[in-house]
């Protein structure tokens, strides 16, 4: 057969159609990794949102005591360390002062009642969360399916942009081993630890909502926290949104926190 | 051509170099070390089968559990059915380490033989029952 320039560029055209259609070939028919008929699912008792949402009734706490058993049952269920040392610190929900949670709502002469309250503050899991926005490998994230701010402690690197991109000190860095500061029979069993490097945060307890149970925080608090999907008009948090004067943190940031403070 | 000797030398030299751990292996009759043997618990014996066939779970039990961490973490969905209807939970410490309690003599095993060393554990913990510590 004579090999012609016509000739060859046929060929080279057919192969590079045969190599362009791959791709095409494998997106129509996936075969899938786990082999064919397996399926992922929701739990059957998992509660579902479209961006859950937290209102801390703050008059209900008086003393930074009361609010010990929500910080504790947090800590004790995610196996949070506790270290002296403020620089090791790892906190997912903690006690501060009004000056501190709502410095743009601080004023020179305020009622010294709702001054000296405890506020117990977390992650707010901002509808326009900031960072995920630095994170460079989208270690964390905003979980479509239900509004969460979620961190992904696999692909986290511990460069520690997002603790500088969060205005809310949500986020700790684990500077030391956390086992350090774990005791070993009170480790929970259930939920994993974490490994030094990695940064952490309240998940609002992604793992209980799955099976149906309500955060951790919520269900110590004695119905002083209520917690809810802010999407739905219906649902108790709108509820009580509706009917009391509610407050967030920094909201002129622009985040769109989700937790609400009843001051 | 006249470096010739030199490059025979040379070639020489390379060919034992390259050729003594086959000599070796020949001389002494050493044979490669054996496969490991994994230890099942009675809870697995029980079970009869993993989640998935044991023949894919030996081979690509790292690329079920990267799809399992990725359907939990980034699309919340937290339960497995298999081929023949079976629901599972996606957990490594809840639903593998609960049937193989036995890290050192199942995991170990191979990943020490085949010398990977995965820092699974240095978060998930091994024995969610708590039976051993």
């Amino acid at each position: 057969m004579k090999s012609s320039r016509r000739r060859f560029m046929k060929l080279a055209g057919i192969a590079a159609l045969g190599l362009g259609a791959q791709p095409v070939i494998k997106a129509i028919a996936p075969a899938s990794e786990n082999g064919p008929q397996t399926q992922f699912s929701q739990g059957p008792n998992a509660l579902t949102a479209r961006q859950w949402a937290m209102v801390i009734d703050t008059r209900r706490f008086k003393t930074a005591h009361d609010l010990e058993p929500m910080i504790e049952a947090c800590h004790k269920t995610h196996n949070v360390p506790h270290f002296e040392d403020k620089n090791h610190e790892i906190k997912w929900i903690w006690e501060t002062h009004f000056h501190n949670a709502f410095p743009d709502s601080a004023n020179r002469f305020t009622s010294e009642e709702t001054e000296h309250r405890p506020y117990l503050v977390l992650c707010n899991h901002c509808e326009n969360p900031p960072c995920v926005r630095a994170c460079p490998t989208k270690a964390t994230f905003k979980r479509e399916s239900d509004g969460v701010v979620m961190m992904d402690m696999h692909r986290c690197i511990g460069c520690r942009f997002c603790m500088a991109a969060c205005p809310y000190g949500s986020r700790s860095f684990n500077f030391v081993e956390p086992l350090k500061g774990l005791v070993e029979k009170e480790i929970n069993l259930k939920y994993p630890r974490r490994m030094k490097g990695v940064v952490e945060k309240c998940t609002f307890c992604v793992e209980r909502l799955a099976e149906g149970q309500m955060p951790a925080c919520v269900e110590a608090s004695g119905g002083a926290i209520v917690f809810g999907d802010l999407s739905d008009p219906e649902s108790e948090v709108r509820q009580v949104l509706r009917e009391n004067f509610t407050i967030r943190r920094k909201q002129s940031l622009g985040t769109e926190p989700c937790v609400y403070y009843i001051v | 051509m006249n470096d010739k000797k030199w490059i025979v030398l040379g070639l020489v030299i390379f060919l034992a170099l390259f050729l003594s751990p086959f000599l070796y292996n020949l001389v002494t009759g050493a044979k490669a070390a054996a496969m490991p043997e994994v230890v099942l618990t009675e809870q697995a014996k029980a079970a009869k089968q993993c989640v998935m066939p044991t023949e894919f779970m030996r081979t690509e039990h790292m690329q079920l559990l990267d799809e399992w961490r990725l359907k939990v973490v980034r699309s919340g969905l937290r339960d497995f059915t298999n081929a023949e209807g079976k629901t599972f939970n996606m957990s490594l410490s809840n639903t593998c380490m609960d049937c193989h309690s036995n890290k050192a003599d199942f995991c170990d095993r191979c990943h020490n033989y085949a010398s990977v060393n995965p820092y699974c554990w240095d978060c998930h913990i091994e024995n969610p029952q708590g039976e051993k510590k």
